[in-house]
């Protein structure tokens, strides 16, 4: 069965790059431009897995994080975070939301698509 | 009727009241309530200075020289409103070093000096005589005019009788009885006699009420009140005259300026001032309230002089009665038997009230600063050992009572007729004026010395003997008279009344001229030149910066050496009585932590001080001195040591100064760091926040890159369409990345100053066209039509052309990235207005929401759309155009409402 992955991100150009290699490799992807899009796509098709930008307009992606982990139906649901903001305390945070993974912008490719694809086996 | 017995028994009736009075006062006094501790009797007291001189003598001076009497009262009234400056100090003095009267204060403040306190005694006395001789005088004329009733009679008329001289003689010892009764009744450490304070302020009371009543009666009785009274004497040539202000006084201004200068050194000088102000005193705030209120005391007392004077010139024939008994006089004449008995009562009062207190506080000057000092260097007589002296000193006071009298009767007998009253008085005043140059200087100049101090009073006294005493004895005839007329063996330079030719002066203003200079000259001469001994210097520290010492232990940091608590008690109880020294070794002990009797108590150099100021209240400073010094070993401090001691406690001041001013600075300093600290840490979380954002802007465009050329490597079959699309994308966001590192760089120079800007005159009409045609691709792509608003011509501005089209670029980029897609339009117009050219680019886009319109100019703060996301740029690009429109003066802003598009606007001011 195909996995769901929702891309969650408001700089168009890293959703293209995103979008095109998971579906390379193989997942159902769907994007959404900021906070609130993201909750209403988790909201009306659970993924198995969320990338989330955390500076995103309306809602960040620390409060989409929060609201994911405060839904026991969703406890089996994966969040990697992405984020330019890369010191110590902001990854901490994001940790702490409940993120399973925090990954610092920019990123290497293969790396993201194998971390992507050990959380969903 | 009015007898001899009925006058006698009244007025003996008076001193009982008197008695009760001061005896109920001392009894609680001794209960610890005293009745006395209030201003108002306080400033009642200091009004014994007002005795049967002002009683009778106004008005005899009068009634003769008009408004003459008043420098009498003019003088005390303004030296009591200096003694804010000058008692209070002289109180504080008095209080720390326990001062017993004004010669124990002289003596002790150039150097405990023993001769110094006899011959301050000395001259008090004698200088004092001729004002108790008017004492007696006044008492026993009225006596005499009153028996007579209802005839009226001089006495003087009635020849040399056994009789006259008799009343004064007895009125002498019957006074004397009686203060003997009030002021020695036991002896206190202190020297307070709060029995007899409250009977002085009674006695206040008593002539001040019998003055008004004869005031009244003459006034609203006699004549139809002052108008009346006034107009009738107006009508006499003789007396108008001496309604002229100054007319009255011989000599004219001058002898109006000398008597009041007289009158302000009587006040605080006098003994019995000296008495009541300052030995008497229990509260030093009490001064603040007599300040006012004694003068009122002195208006109240003279109202009525000039009314009873005109009225006594205008009821008795010239010469027929003696001006000085018109208060006695004229309730005579009109029968008035009560109202004359009164009088005599009231004169009676202000005559026992004087004497009363001079003769206690002259007294005590002659126990402790002239008999004692004697008797105690007198080894034969073994004083040292005599177990209890209180006796002995109680003794000396009341034969010094009695001589005082007596003196002051002889002084009667010898010159009472040949002068009035007043001016008896004054010479009594220009005595005691002697003291003000050596008291004055004593506690204001630390440079007065004892031999200064002597010398000033020994000339002085001697031209005030020469000028006033020597004339009054020659002119009552027990010294030849030519000695005035002609001077001494003929020399016409020395004459008595016209030394070294200086004549047209009256008596009192020639005397003091010449008296004041010999003591003033000789107290600053020989201070000058004198140098000084240790004990001099010490206590010129002591009383001069009285008001920088803490407590009366002041004195303790001079003295050195070795003695037994046990002999200092047994010193103690052989002056003031056991149970005496009991309580203050009590209290001296209770206030150290310890208790007595405990030979523990240590004797260190406190209680030495303490025990020499206990002794000083009741021998004087300058005996007190002498006795501690006989039971402890004193190690003599040399002048250079006491140099060091003053200097360490005058550095210790400067020190503290500096200290509490080196603190405020220290705190000013402190505060400043603080903000300066506080700026620093927001300037810190500035340019953190600033490389946080920067690094995230960097980043989001690097993420881009590298993702997609990591795509482009690791995916070699991507098709064609999508390799460039993707390439496209690579070349755009490295654009950005450029753009952003350059425009981060343009803001570093910006804000750090390092900028280089290049000035010229600039057309705002062609940089806009410039402009405009730059950006004309970018609005043909995205189909947006640009209307401008352009004036024919418009002045030329001062700026950088290429930072201009800078800031318009970035406007107009601005505003084609928000405009509506597809319908787009912008519109540029350029004004020129107040001075300077305005430039505004607005847009039809969704405008800008006011919260976002305050902070769009800060750096990395943009207004998006929050539908589409973010919007292309750095948001750095309207914080420096802001920059550069305000580095040339110009102002930048924006104008929008949320549906309604944007408007940009700047302005740049031409000359």
């Amino acid at each position: 069965m195909t996995k769901k992955i929702l891309v969650a991100d408001d700089e168009p150009n890293i959703v293209t790059a995103l979008q095109f290699l998971l579906e390379r490799n193989g997942y159902q992807v769907r994007i959404a431009r900021n906070g609130d899009e993201a909750l209403k796509a988790i909201e009306s098709d659970p993924p198995d897995l969320v990338l989330l930008d955390i500076m995103m307009p309306v809602k960040s992606g620390y409060e989409v994080c929060k609201r994911i982990r405060e839904r026991p139906e969703w406890a089996g649901m994966k969040v990697v975070m992405l984020s330019a903001k890369g010191r110590e305390v902001e990854v901490n945070k994001g940790l702490a939301t409940g993120a399973d993974l925090y990954v610092t912008k920019p990123f290497s490719t293969r790396e993201l698509v194998e971390k992507v694809r050990a959380l969903l086996t | 009727m009015l007898q001899g017995p009925l006058i006698i028994l009244c007025a003996f009736a008076y001193l009982g009241v008197l008695f009760a009075i001061a005896y109920y006062a001392d009894e609680r006094a001794d209960a610890g309530r005293p009745v006395i501790a209030n201003a108002y009797v306080y400033s009642l007291s200091l009004a014994v200075y007002a005795t049967a001189w002002t009683f009778y003598g106004s008005v005899g001076r009068a009634a003769s020289d008009g408004v003459g009497f008043l420098p009498i009262y003019i003088g005390p009234t303004l030296m009591i409103a200096l003694w804010w400056v000058v008692m209070r100090k002289i109180l504080r003095i008095s209080k720390q070093n326990r001062i017993t009267s004004l010669a124990d204060f002289i003596a002790s403040r150039y150097g405990k000096s023993a001769l110094l306190g006899g011959i301050v005694t000395v001259i008090a006395v004698i200088g004092i005589l001729p004002y108790i001789s008017l004492q007696l005088k006044a008492v026993s004329t009225s006596y005499l005019i009153l028996v007579q009733y209802p005839e009226i009679v001089m006495p003087q008329t009635l020849g040399e009788t056994p009789m006259r001289q008799d009343t004064a003689l007895w009125v002498a010892l019957i006074l004397a009885a009686f203060t003997i009764a009030f002021g020695t009744r036991h002896l206190d450490a202190a020297e307070h006699h709060q029995g007899m304070v409250a009977a002085i302020a009674f006695e206040s009371l008593v002539k001040l009420l019998a003055f008004l009543a004869v005031g009244v009666f003459v006034t609203f009785g006699l004549y139809h009140g002052f108008g009346d009274l006034f107009t009738r004497a107006a009508a006499d040539p003789k007396l108008r005259e001496m309604m002229t202000p100054l007319g009255g006084v011989a000599g004219g201004y001058a002898n109006w300026v000398w008597l009041t200068i007289l009158s302000m050194m009587a006040i605080m000088f006098l003994p019995r001032q000296f008495q009541v102000t300052v030995v008497e005193n229990l509260d030093e705030r009490h001064l603040s309230k007599a300040i006012w209120l004694f003068p009122v005391y002195m208006l109240a007392i003279n109202i009525f002089v000039l009314p009873i004077a005109f009225g006594g010139r205008l009821h008795f024939p010239v010469g027929g009665v003696d001006a000085d008994t018109f208060v006695l006089t004229l309730p005579m004449a009109e029968k008035q038997e009560a109202l004359a008995l009164l009088v005599f009562i009231g004169g009676l009062s202000a005559a026992t009230g004087m004497v009363i207190v001079e003769t206690i506080a002259l007294s005590t000057m002659v126990c402790n600063d002239l008999v004692m000092p004697v008797l105690l260097r007198m080894r034969s007589l073994r004083l040292n050992q005599r177990p209890d002296l209180t006796g002995l000193l109680l003794g000396i006071r009341r034969g010094a009572i009695v001589m005082i009298l007596l003196l002051g009767y002889l002084y009667f007998k010898l010159a009472g007729e040949a002068y009035a009253l007043v001016s008896i008085g004054l010479i009594s005043f220009a005595a005691v004026a002697q003291f003000a140059p050596v008291v004055l200087g004593g506690i204001f100049w630390k440079g007065g010395t004892r031999a200064g101090a002597l010398c000033g009073l020994l000339a002085g006294f001697a031209v005030w003997f020469y000028t006033l005493l020597l004339p009054a004895l020659a002119r009552s005839g027990w010294l030849p008279i030519g000695l005035l007329e002609q001077g001494p063996f003929g020399i016409a330079l020395l004459k008595p009344l016209a030394l070294f030719g200086l004549s047209g002066l009256d008596q009192i203003t020639h005397a003091m001229i010449w008296s004041m200079l010999a003591n003033i000259g000789a107290y600053a001469g020989v201070s000058l030149v004198a140098s000084p001994s240790v004990d001099e210097h010490r206590q010129a520290s002591l009383f001069v910066d009285v008001f920088r010492q803490a407590g009366e232990g002041g004195g303790a940091r001079f003295w050195r050496g070795t003695a037994s608590a046990r002999e200092l008690y047994n010193l103690l109880a052989r002056f003031l009585g056991g149970a005496a020294a009991d309580d203050a070794f009590h209290e001296y002990a209770k206030a150290h932590g310890g208790r007595w009797p405990d030979d523990g108590l240590q004797a260190d150099a406190e209680l030495v001080h303490y025990v020499e100021v206990q002794l000083a209240g009741a021998i004087g400073s300058a005996s007190a001195r002498v006795m501690v010094a006989s039971v402890a070993k004193e190690e003599a401090l040399s002048i250079d040591e006491l140099r060091e001691v003053l200097d360490e406690a005058s550095q210790i001041v400067v020190y503290s100064h500096r200290l509490e001013q080196k603190s405020r600075e220290l705190e000013a300093a402190t505060a400043e760091l603080r903000a300066a600290n506080e700026q620093l840490k927001q300037l810190d979380r500035m340019k953190d926040d600033f490389v946080s954002t920067v690094s995230h802007e960097l980043r989001t465009p690097l993420t881009s890159i590298r993702a997609f050329t990591q795509i482009l490597l690791e995916h070699p079959d991507v098709d064609a369409e999508q390799r460039t699309k993707f390439l496209g994308i690579i070349t755009k966001e490295t654009e950005r990345l450029t753009r952003l590192i350059n425009q981060v760089l343009d803001l570093s120079k910006i804000e750090s100053g390092k900028a280089e800007w290049r000035e010229s005159r600039v057309d705002m009409r062609e940089l806009i066209g410039d402009a405009v045609t730059g950006m004309s691709q970018v609005f043909e792509e995205q189909a947006i039509k640009v209307d401008l608003e352009l004036p024919q011509r418009v002045p030329q501005v001062r700026a950088d052309v290429d930072r201009i089209i800078q800031v318009m670029l970035n406007l107009l980029s601005n505003a084609a990235k928000f405009c509506e897609p597809g319908r787009g339009r912008i519109r540029v117009a350029l004004h020129d207005q107040a001075g300077a050219l305005r430039i505004e680019v607005r847009d039809n886009g969704p405008g800008i929401d006011p919260a976002d319109q305050r902070v769009i100019f800060d750096k990395f703060r943009q207004a998006g759309d929050t539908l589409t996301g973010k919007p292309q740029g750095s948001g750095l690009g309207l914080h420096i155009s802001r920059q550069i429109v305000e580095h040339f003066g110009g102002r930048m802003w924006v104008e929008s409402e949320l549906g309604r598009g944007a408007c940009f606007a700047f302005t740049l001011p031409h000359d």
